[in-house]
């Protein structure tokens, strides 16, 4: 081996190579200028050929998109249905001049600068020959002066198309939801297929949550297109299948007076059927025009929304969490008599504060002077803390913990709509996990009124006064009642579902719950009694009042100095009849100081309104708009 | 004075690109390639820009392995060419057995973390150890070494077409084909191997196609015959090729590229969307590019000074070649269509870092020559 390395010739076989080297880039020429010579014959000499192959008529598919299925309320009054609406769509391709179509166009109608920004945004995405929408919503006037000069205007079209629209506007929104166009968010998980053609999905709530029934599917055209893409003729056919209609089991005639009846405060109501779960209304207010976000909302819309202190966007009724105070006590109560800890006719004295055995601290009642001797049903009607002091510290966080989950407290309900949050039911295995720290005494005392961790949302809090009033019976709450199937219109009802049936060991304990709860409005040392006044029929309710900052002990606390954002929240949570419920709701008014005094009397109006039918709601509300 | 500013400048650039051992020429050629590339994909992907930042991405990886490729002595690299060899065949031999189907052939191996094919890491194995083999002998090549040289040629380029992929097959076989021509196979040699070639070509066509191979061929010779099935591709291409004119239709306005009448444009059938876009004064300033990436290969090659680099410098420019000519022979209907990309326009990944690692090693062997003055 080694001897005939020494023979290689270097020189030579430098020659030899590099020969070869420059054969190989003669070859290469040769090769590519044929190549080139296919190129030039394909180009040039063929062209005209190509070109016209390339501008005859070519088969494509076009998508028809469906209409979006309609969502009624329970007495069939339109929540959400889809309008025509007509757009100036401007093809890039035709218009020579678009500076001065632009500025001839705003001649006619009205257009902003915000609006010819989005316009030049979208047609650097889009192609030459496609119509790119300038204005959307044209108004009956607009459209009337541009049909009319339509015809001086090269590439400018007016097209129609179904927008969704909700009747109305600001009512309901919390329940319904809204639509808006797709985004790069949503293509990620939809089935690109169907929603060909498709410019509205589902953003929030019920919209979101039944976008496949509401959706419906996409149907086709065969068309023939030029090698522009413009649609010569329609060859044949494959309509698409409205989107399944919703009936709700909303009445929005008492989402209407709910939200009216809140007037300047901000809270939530939840209202719902105890018997199947149905929600009757469900309000969180201030309330906002999800009108505004199916074409898109502009920057300052959204601004002015996203950043207004009483935050209009956030759905109260399903994200917000609020420590339910006092009416926590007909359950804690109930978890009482069942644990066999008290009994009803024992009594507790009430001297104003709590002490625990070898610790200073005093726990207080809201009431400074004490409410003096007190059993179970006089502890309800008057609220008093210090017996459900007690009775927690028998009780122990353990067995509060465990009969609360009977109710569905800490746990989402499973309504039907997007973002509902789960509330906290505080254990010792919750605070040791999240905090790292043991249970202490005090906090079970403090959980014992419905403060310190404890949070629900009104729809869990109205959901747990409707399984009290069915004796343990608990349901998932719903928004829809029947699906209208497209196209068999097939009506799908859905069926009421029951989550929890809590069996009580002594029968016997649900009337005294149920007695002190009607005390609280039937008595007159109860804390609703102002409610009681004309009533024909009887409620069992509960007042609370939540503490929105913790006073140091030995601090007064005085309504009056106290600004308005720190004020406590009222709550108050009542079902009726009494004796055969059919409504069941929580109250919640932000910052509105004590349950009786703002949040009983909205419950009062609205059970009037549902149980009696009178006075007529609808008139009500109307006149209060003129 | 802004003389000598510039000249500063430019010795900085120079500087740099020496630290890396970098051919200025040739990276200057690649950066124009690459970004006539992009724009072209841009269009062809219809401004997708999902794809464009992978593509990016690759390029990225891509790059950064020619950089690490452009700093190894040719020394080493000589050293590991038996290593890749066997190793590639080994991996070859495990695609057969373990590998993923992938679109109807088994190309891919799954290694956990990557999947991998290694008929493309093939491509750089088989022209380093025929260079390898052929620089310590005796030039030009004997009849020993021929057959010697002709086995390490086939047996690959056999369980490649097995897969099959007789695009690749066709890439590592020429490969290693150049390093023999440019060794100095006699020419008698060349034309006993020619005159076998044409005579064994019935019996491939029988033998050893599959019936999609010999549909392709078929379809190449007479596209017509099936307009709507696997002629469709060359008809489209031929007529957005055609319909681009001198000038072309322009960047984004290519109405064959941009409704979709060009099956697989953003990859093998890229060229047809330039072709459409940019005419054939477009077309003509690409293939002077390439032509220049590839001369400038050829003439690294002939200024290298030792054999192993020549034959592999040389060899790897040639398969460059291989690459433009197959691909544009096919999307203008002179060749079959076999799967090869444009190359380092095509989206796609494994062959962006395989050329580019490639010509990685044709600047090591560059700086070969001047480090070791």
């Amino acid at each position: 081996m080694a001897y005939r390395e020494q023979l290689k010739d270097n020189f030579l076989e430098t020659r030899l190579i590099q020969r070869r080297i420059v054969l190989s880039a003669v070859i290469v020429l040769i090769l590519m200028s044929i190549i080139l010579v296919r190129l030039y014959v394909l180009q040039v000499v063929e062209h005209d050929h190509f070109s016209t192959l390339s501008n005859s008529n070519r088969v494509r598919l076009k998508a028809l998109p469906p209409t979006r299925g309609l969502i009624y309320d329970r007495n069939g009054v339109v929540l959400a249905d889809n309008l025509p609406a007509y757009r100036l769509e401007i093809i890039r391709e035709q218009v020579a001049d678009l500076d001065d179509t632009l500025k001839r166009l705003s001649e006619y109608v009205e257009i902003s600068d915000y609006a010819i920004k989005k316009f030049r945004q979208s047609s650097e995405r889009r192609r030459p020959f496609e119509g790119i929408p300038l204005l959307l919503n044209l108004s009956d006037e607009e459209l009337a002066k541009l049909a009319v000069n339509l015809h001086k205007f090269e590439g400018v079209e007016i097209n129609a198309r179904l927008t969704r629209n909700y009747p109305l506007g600001k009512h309901a929104v919390h329940a319904l939801g809204y639509v808006g166009h797709i985004d790069v968010r949503d293509l990620s998980q939809l089935d690109d297929a169907n929603y060909a053609g498709t410019s509205y999905i589902g953003k929030l709530g019920l919209e979101k949550y039944y976008e496949s029934d509401l959706h419906g599917e996409v149907g086709f055209q065969r068309v023939e297109v030029n090698a522009s893409g413009r649609t010569l003729r329609v060859l044949d056919e494959h309509p698409p299948v409205s989107g399944n209609n919703l009936h709700l089991t909303i009445d929005s005639s008492l989402q209407r007076l709910a939200e009216e009846l809140f007037s300047d405060e901000n809270g939530s109501v939840v209202a719902i059927d105890p018997r199947n779960g149905e929600i009757l209304a469900l309000v969180s207010m201030p309330s906002f025009d999800p009108n505004l976000f199916v074409d898109g909302i502009s920057y300052k819309d959204y601004n002015e929304l996203r950043d207004s202190s009483s935050r209009p966007l956030f759905n109260r009724a399903l994200t917000g969490q609020y420590p339910p105070g006092s009416t926590t006590k007909p359950f804690f109560g109930l978890a009482g008599l069942e644990n066999s800890v008290i009994g009803h006719k024992n009594t507790v004295f009430c001297g104003g504060y709590y002490l625990l055995p070898n610790e200073e601290r005093k726990y207080r009642d809201w009431k400074k002077t004490g409410h003096g001797k007190m059993d179970l049903d006089d502890a309800i009607t008057q609220s008093c803390d210090v017996y459900f002091y007690s009775l927690s510290y028998s009780l122990g966080i353990d067995r509060m913990a465990e009969f609360m989950q009977h109710f569905g407290f800490g746990e989402r309900t499973g309504i039907d709509s997007t973002s509902e949050q789960p509330g906290l039911l505080p254990s010792r295995e919750w605070k040791r996990r999240t905090k790292g720290m043991p249970w202490f005494p005090g906090e079970t005392l403090i959980t014992g009124i419905g403060q310190g961790a404890l949070l629900t949302t009104p729809l869990q809090l109205a959901n747990a006064t409707g399984a009290l009033a069915m004796k343990g019976r608990r349901f998932k709450p719903h928004l829809v009642s029947s699906i209208n199937l497209q196209p068999s219109h097939k009506i799908v009802s859905v069926e009421p579902e029951i989550v929890g049936d809590y069996q009580l060991k002594k029968e016997i304990n649900w009337q005294h719950i149920v007695r002190g709860m009607e005390n609280v409005v039937h008595n007159v040392r109860g804390t609703a009694h102002r409610i009681e006044q004309g009533l024909s029929y009887r409620i069992a309710g509960k007042t609370g009042t939540a503490q929105v900052f913790s006073i140091a002990q030995d601090e007064e606390y005085d309504e009056e100095t106290v600004r308005k954002k720190l004020r406590d929240h009222a709550l108050f949570m009542a079902f009726a009849p009494a004796d055969d419920p059919r409504i069941a709701l929580a109250v919640i008014v932000e910052n509105g100081g004590h349950g009786s005094s703002v949040a009983a009397p909205i419950a009062r109006r609205l059970m009037d309104a549902y149980l009696l039918k009178t006075p007529k709601v609808d008139k009500i509300v109307d006149e209060k708009a003129l | 004075m802004s003389r000598l500013i510039e000249s500063d400048q430019s010795s900085i650039s120079r500087r740099i690109l020496d630290a890396f051992r970098l051919d200025p020429v040739m990276v200057m050629l690649l950066l124009i390639l690459t970004a006539f590339g992009l724009l072209t994909l841009y269009s062809a992907s219809g401004g997708n820009m999902d794809l464009m930042l992978r593509q990016l991405t690759r390029l990225a990886l891509a790059s950064f392995f020619l950089i690490l490729l452009a700093n190894i002595s040719i020394r080493l690299l000589k050293k590991m060419s038996i290593g890749f060899y066997l190793g590639g065949v080994v991996l070859l031999l495990g695609v057969i057995y373990f590998g993923e189907v992938g679109k109807g052939a088994q190309r891919w191996l799954d290694l956990g973390i990557i999947r991998f094919q290694p008929s493309e890491f093939m491509k750089l194995a088989m022209p380093m150890m025929l260079a390898a083999y052929l620089s310590d002998k005796v030039l030009p090549v004997g009849w020993k070494d021929l057959l010697i040289s002709a086995g390490l040629i086939m047996l690959p380029v056999l369980l490649i077409a097995k897969q099959p992929d007789l695009g690749t097959a066709l890439l590592v076989g020429s490969a290693g084909f150049f390093v023999l021509f440019l060794a100095g196979v006699r020419w008698k040699i060349l034309m006993v191997l020619g005159l076998l070639v044409s005579l064994m070509t019935p019996l491939l066509w029988k033998f050893a196609l599959h019936d999609y191979q010999r549909g392709r061929i078929l379809t190449m010779l007479n596209p017509e015959n099936d307009p709507l099935g696997s002629g469709y591709h060359i008809i489209q291409s031929k007529i957005a090729i055609g319909s681009g004119g001198m000038y072309g239709k322009g960047w984004l306005n290519g109405t064959q590229s941009q409704l979709d009448f060009i099956p697989e444009r953003s990859t093998d059938f890229i060229f047809s969307v330039f072709g459409e876009e940019f005419g054939l004064f477009g077309a003509l300033l690409l293939v002077l590019l390439y032509l220049l990436i590839i001369y400038r290969g050829l003439y690294i090659a002939a200024c290298s000074e030792e054999t192993y680099g020549r034959l592999l410098a040389g060899a790897l420019s040639l398969t460059f070649f291989v690459y433009l000519f197959v691909n544009t022979g096919m999307v203008t209907g002179l060749l079959p269509v076999v799967g090869v990309p444009l190359p380092l326009v095509s989206y796609g990944g494994t062959s962006m870092v395989t050329l580019m690692v490639g010509f990685g090693m044709i600047m090591a062997i560059r700086s070969a020559k001047r480090f070791l003055r």
